[in-house]
């Protein structure tokens, strides 16, 4: 009887002092799913509902016709050419913002991100007066028979403008917190600027570049405004998916609008999901330099 | 005044500036000079009087109260969002993660009619809400609603990370002396997230004032009750009213100027303070 040891202080049932009640964990828990539920989860569900409603027939014809298919590829093509652009836009502004110390570097990042701060709206009307009828270059563009305004030209630079920004901040914080030793050591070692960049910097930056691809294609693919304003809304000429939705949706055609609509809500979930995988890539190797190794 | 830069051996200095000026110049910088080029055709007092008519004024109020009425009730859940991912768990937690940032992938257009789909009197939401007197869609409460989705990431993406450095032990310290967890709350964790809280409400409260796509399928868009400003724009361009266009366009432009030179302020403030209490 001797022997038995006396027991640890019991921990106390409540909770350890920098956490809340069980009760307040999960009411602020509900709470947040509740609101999340309704601005968010909802409208994500109901796209699909929407679309799928009047049947599987419906849905097929709906994203098969003719306009249908030109959207598509209309706005393929406009993410496929402001991507590669933007992309190497990117890769420049980052190199000459984090490797180099000059006068007005701020400025020069805060008018990169200068596009995000304007409405989509106003994105497109300052391309119709420069190449529009009225605008600067318009006599002269009508004089030569060249249409960029309510043509596909059009579309892809309003694509171009808003999407700007997306790869170049994604790299520019990467590139300052890796610094420029690397680069130095293979500038001594005799490297020129090329091979610096596609055997040291690349492989440092790829998954921030992939990252910054991903988004930039996301908003190219989805914008509406600034694309709405240039486009003409001409149907099957230069109609690009989002514009479609809204054509079919003016004409009460809504089980096609949400069927159009649920390829852009994938193309979302896709985004979404690689966005999570490369996020965990970086999280689970994080940035070292092979110099301090 | 220094030289313009600084000595580096790595290459590519003068390439990559150049491009990269080159580039935005031609894309960017130039097209919004054209806004301001073809303003100045009016006289000031007519700019005056195309910015100020009663259905401009009207426009500026709802977009104004709705982006700041959004703004801040994503500032309130973007808090608690942020807060429940960071500190507790529960099943499929990772999932709602990942969907915070939909509204930064789903195109604007999707986002508009699938809000107006569920927020109509026959709609999923909107169901239980009209017999209570509550009509959302085609009316200005629908444009809030809008702007709430197009706003929700960016307070739950600018306070997060701020929550997960937070150190326990400011936490302990605060339980030792004696502090009940709303104290601790209020008087430690709150000033500590505040700045970045306030990031993300400006964040959202300006991408809420350019808003175009996702409001105007719900707002019903009647003039003076729920028109927004960026929908004038377009209007007044389909009515081949360039002059005036481009005035609400310049006004536009320069709340978008303002709005980035605070959004700059704010996050060198919480910068500071996130580094100074490391």
């Amino acid at each position: 009887m001797t022997a038995i040891a006396l027991p640890l202080p019991a921990i106390p049932a409540r909770t350890r002092p920098i956490e809340e009640a069980a009760w307040v964990r999960r009411f602020l828990i509900g709470l947040a799913l509740a609101f999340l539920t309704l601005f968010l989860f909802l409208p994500l569900i109901s796209v699909f509902y929407e679309a799928l409603r009047k049947g599987w027939d419906v849905y097929i014809a709906a994203i098969t016709e003719p306009d249908a298919v030109s959207a598509i590829q209309l706005t393929l093509t406009a993410a496929a050419i402001a991507v590669p652009l933007n992309l190497v836009f990117g890769v420049a502004a980052a190199w000459a913002v984090t490797k180099f110390e000059f006068r007005g570097k701020n400025l020069l990042v805060t008018l990169i991100d200068l596009p995000f701060s304007i409405s989509p709206v106003v994105s497109g009307l300052i391309y119709v007066l420069i190449f529009g009828l009225q605008g600067w270059l318009g006599p002269w563009l009508a004089e030569h028979d060249i249409r960029i305004i309510f043509a596909v030209p059009g579309i892809v630079l309003a694509t171009l403008f808003v999407t700007v920004p997306f790869i170049a901040r994604e790299l520019i914080p990467l590139m300052q917190s890796q610094g420029t030793e690397e680069e130095e050591a293979a500038v001594v070692l005799g490297a020129n600027g090329w091979q610096i960049f596609f055997r040291i910097t690349l492989p440092n930056i790829k998954w921030g570049l992939l990252y910054g691809v991903i988004l930039c294609n996301a908003r190219a693919m989805g914008e509406f405004g600034a694309v709405s304003v240039v486009s003409g809304h001409i149907r099957g000429s230069t109609n690009t998916l989002p514009l479609h939705v809204e054509i079919l949706y003016n004409e009460y055609n809504f089980a096609a609008a949400f069927a159009v609509a649920s390829l852009l809500a994938l193309l979302a979930l896709i985004t979404l999901a690689l966005k999570a995988i490369v996020e965990s890539k970086t999280r689970e190797k994080p940035v070292t330099t092979g110099i301090q190794e | 005044m220094g030289p313009f830069r600084q000595h580096s051996v790595l290459p590519g200095f003068n390439l990559a500036l150049g491009f990269t000026l080159l580039y935005l110049s031609l894309i960017v910088l130039i097209p919004i000079s054209a806004a301001f080029v073809r303003t100045a055709e009016l006289t000031l007092p007519e700019f005056w009087d195309v910015v100020t008519t009663p259905r401009v004024l009207a426009s500026y109020r709802l977009t104004f109260g709705a982006s700041f009425a959004a703004a801040l009730l994503n500032a309130i859940f973007g808090l608690l969002v942020a807060w429940v991912l960071v500190r507790y768990s529960f099943p499929g937690k990772k999932l709602v993660d990942a969907l915070v940032d939909l509204p930064f992938a789903l195109p604007t257009a999707v986002a508009g009619i699938a809000l107006t789909a569920l927020y109509a009197g026959n709609g999923w939401i909107g169901q239980y809400l009209e017999p209570l007197g509550l009509k959302i869609a085609f009316t200005p409460a629908g444009v809030f609603v809008a702007l709430t989705f197009i706003g929700l990431p960016f307070v739950v993406r600018t306070v997060q990370p701020v929550l997960e450095d937070l150190e326990p032990e400011l936490e302990e310290a605060a339980a030792t002396l004696g502090a009940s967890r709303l104290q601790t709350f209020l008087r430690v964790i709150f000033p500590a997230i505040f700045p970045a809280l306030v990031t993300g409400f400006a964040l959202a409260f300006a991408r809420a004032i350019g808003e175009y796509g996702s409001v105007i399928f719900i707002a019903g868009n009647m003039p003076m009750i729920s028109e927004i400003t960026p929908l004038l724009i377009i209007t007044k361009l389909e009515q081949y009213d360039y002059a005036g266009a481009t005035a609400l366009a310049v006004v536009m432009l320069m709340i978008s100027f303002v709005l980035l030179l605070i959004i700059n302020l704010l996050q060198g403030w919480s910068r500071s303070r996130s580094s100074s209490s490391v």
